[in-house]
């Protein structure tokens, strides 16, 4: 090797370095605090994904509006994941490499939040979810840098199960959805289930995104199950409810979805939909009770064109919000401190009182149960009455034990 | 509780037994959705087999007669009118698509309007989801159609009955059409031997173009017929450009019988599997095709190539 050219090399990348740190460090206080934001702006999940969106400006805007970080504003970068686990893994990449995102907040399916939650596990980003999934709490999945803002199948599942089975009988047939989320939910029903003595007619699969279910129709009939419960999602459970709707099947069996959502209903239309009950983490009408529901449908409406927010829209507003008031906890925005102050959070920002649990950093929260009606009395935004809530309450949870932390 | 496992196949621990008329019904449903089927297929086949491209905008074409269909029942059009101002409006915009967009490219590649019709699907659903959004509008079918009806073996949807009724019309119009007017015998000409009827004088681009519009009217009068089950949603032509693929190729490129024969084949098998094992239902009309495709090539109705 020859000697002359070591410390000349050496030199010259010390003088790289030195040139692209010195940039970085001079901005380094005019940096806005990036929250990248992978949701499937594209595909079946578009209209929810567009919502968590809208709902996601609100905290940003409102954190600004605050002042920011000691003058260091907020700034959302929102990516369509198009509902595609190997596509959001990429987009959650380059949003940390390269557009040195501070967090992550979204995901919109099971699948998609675990592909997220392992890029972000592995590069130690605190990233905040927002949609269902049972798998994100248990350990083998869960990190210290996985919050998970959503409810969570067992949580949704059990809540409506406890309000159907005294109810409307404990004959019970699914129709599911055969992915993560379908499958999930159908365990949550079952276990909750077992105390309340329902008894399973049948679990019939669909394939996710199917257009007909025609042809499922005369078996669950011939069943006359108390419950029909479509363990479906977005498109596929608003065609779904339809077409059992056309099939009479409402003459003896009650309709009953895990999450009764709120843009699948208005694009249901509400003749089909009447009756159909089913869980939900938001409904804009809590507002009626909820004074910090009112303050976030408010602000919603005015930054939105007086739209009121939907359910999993609202998650992009609790799941973002939550971040930046950790980050005004913590006083910085370096991860460990802010996963920290995330941790001590007690907050009530639009829903009632809320935290995350310490095991698995699971929001302990409300469920509301939901029932569609066909006329709307206030307004065509009025589809649902709140017919019951679960309090947020840990023994709602799958012990810490169960979920294999410590 | 005992014995269900989220993991089996939910006809494991089904009664295996299912009663006849459970059987009987299953096979009405199918035949109910082969006629959505038909529908669906018979204006794809029709385009291939007289002009032969491969029409990828065929779903789009299926999603606009649903959406133009919400906009005009909206405005206050009853739904009996829609039913034939859908297919003219959108059959409209096809002959505008065949003469700007397909004519400049016949005598050229199958792939080249292929490519061209598969970007034009792209343009248009792209379109709708600005101009209409992407969250899908609900479409309410008429009141005298609402509702299940007790058929003797149990209650089936009014609706889909109807649905069977006009496609048999659709169907009993074509072949009139085709094999009994003046009209049919110059398209049956064409699609055999384009050159020979251009030598005798007749003006092949206009019969052409007339296939093209009738082809897509056909798409759009599936679709708005599609959207009372479904609704209208932006990207609902896509799964079923598939399933109609799957029709024709197992009917045959460009036969009339054959795409009705398999519309009615694919309903059924999708229907009995159902029953018996649902997870397996959408891999059930490929498992035909591959069946029917490795016995016969060409299709079950299709000129050997």
């Amino acid at each position: 090797m020859n000697p002359l050219i070591t410390p000349t090399r050496r030199l010259l990348l010390g003088a790289t370095a030195a040139t692209l740190a010195a940039p970085a460090f001079v901005s380094g206080q005019e940096n806005p605090i990036r929250i990248g934001f992978p949701v499937p702006l594209t595909g079946p999940f578009g209209a929810e994904a567009q919502d968590q969106v809208r709902a996601a400006e609100v905290a940003i805007a409102e954190f600004n509006a605050a002042g920011g970080l000691g003058g260091r504003r907020a700034e959302l970068l929102v990516r369509d994941d198009r509902l595609n686990p190997g596509e959001a893994a990429t987009r959650t990449l380059e949003l940390i490499e390269r557009d040195r995102a501070d967090f992550i907040v979204g995901g919109l399916s099971a699948a998609v939040q675990l592909a997220i939650n392992n890029v972000t596990k592995q590069r130690r980003v605190l990233f905040n979810s927002i949609s269902q999934s049972d798998t994100i709490n248990e350990a083998s999945d869960w990190s210290r840098y996985t919050f998970h803002e959503a409810l969570n199948p067992h949580m949704t599942a059990g809540a409506v199960a406890r309000y159907a089975v005294p109810k409307y009988g404990k004959r019970w047939m699914f129709l599911i959805a055969d992915y993560a989320y379908g499958n999930e939910m159908l365990r949550g029903f079952q276990r909750a289930g077992r105390d309340l003595g329902m008894e399973t007619l049948g679990d019939i699969r669909h394939p996710f995104g199917a257009t007909d279910y025609s042809t499922f129709m005369p078996r669950i009939a011939a069943a006359r199950p108390d419950v029909l419960c479509m363990v479906n999602f977005g498109r596929d459970q608003q065609i779904a409810v339809r077409q059992a709707t056309d099939f009479g099947i409402k003459r003896n069996t009650r309709i009953v979805a895990p999450v009764l959502l709120y843009t699948a209903r208005l694009a249901g239309g509400g003749p089909a939909f009447e009756g159909v009950v089913g869980g939900t983490s938001y409904y804009w009408r809590l507002e009626e009770s909820v004074p910090s529901a009112k303050a976030f449908n408010d602000k919603f409406r005015a930054q939105h064109g007086n739209r009121v927010p939907s359910d999993y829209g609202a998650l992009g507003y609790g799941g973002v919000r939550t971040v930046l008031e950790s980050v005004k906890a913590a006083g910085s925005v370096e991860t460990d401190r802010v996963v920290e102050a995330m941790r001590a959070l007690r907050y009530d920002f639009y829903k009632g009182p809320q935290y995350y649990r310490g095991c698995d950093h699971q929001s302990v929260q409300s469920v509301l149960v939901l029932e569609s009606k066909a006329n709307t009395v206030r307004g065509e935004a009025d589809v649902f009455d709140i017919v019951a809530t679960e309090g947020p309450d840990e023994r709602y949870l799958r012990s810490c034990a169960e979920l294999g932390h410590g | 509780m005992n014995g269900i496992c989220a993991a089996a196949p939910s006809w494991v621990t089904a009664e295996m037994g299912f009663p006849l008329e459970l059987i009987a019904l299953q096979a009405v449903a199918g035949v109910a959705l082969g006629a959505v089927y038909v529908l669906l297929a018979i204006g794809l086949s029709l385009i291939f087999g007289m002009l032969t491209v491969v029409n990828f905008a065929h779903g789009a074409f299926f999603m606009l007669g649903a959406y133009v269909g919400v906009f005009l029942l909206a405005g206050g059009m009853p739904f009996w009118l829609a039913m034939v101002v859908v297919p003219l409006a959108v059959g409209s915009m096809g002959l505008v698509v065949e003469r700007f967009l397909i004519r400049p490219l016949y005598g050229r590649p199958i792939d080249d309007p292929l490519l061209l019709t598969f970007g034009l699907a792209y343009v248009v659903v792209e379109l709708v989801r600005i101009v209409a959004g992407k969250q899908g509008i609900p479409m309410e079918m008429p009141e005298a159609l609402q509702g299940a009806v007790d058929i003797g073996i149990g209650f089936f949807p009014i609706y889909r009955l109807f649905l069977i009724g006009v496609a048999v019309a659709v169907v009993a119009g074509l072949w009139l059409l085709l094999e009994r007017t003046r009209y049919g015998l110059i398209i049956r000409a064409g699609a055999q031997d384009p050159l020979i009827l251009r030598v005798l004088g007749v003006q092949v681009a206009r019969v052409w173009l007339m296939v093209f519009g009738l082809g897509t009217g056909l798409a759009a009068l599936a679709g708005f017929l599609a959207a009372p089950l479904q609704g209208a949603a932006p990207e609902m032509g896509i799964p079923v450009l598939a399933e109609a693929f799957v029709v024709t190729v197992i009917g045959g490129m460009g036969s009339l019988l054959g795409a009705v024969v398999a519309a009615l084949l694919v309903g059924i098998a999708i229907s009995l599997t159902g029953l018996f094992a649902p997870e397996m239902a959408k891999l059930s009309i490929f498992a035909l095709m591959a069946l029917v495709l490795m016995v016969r090539p060409q299709g079950l109705f299709g000129r050997a190539a």
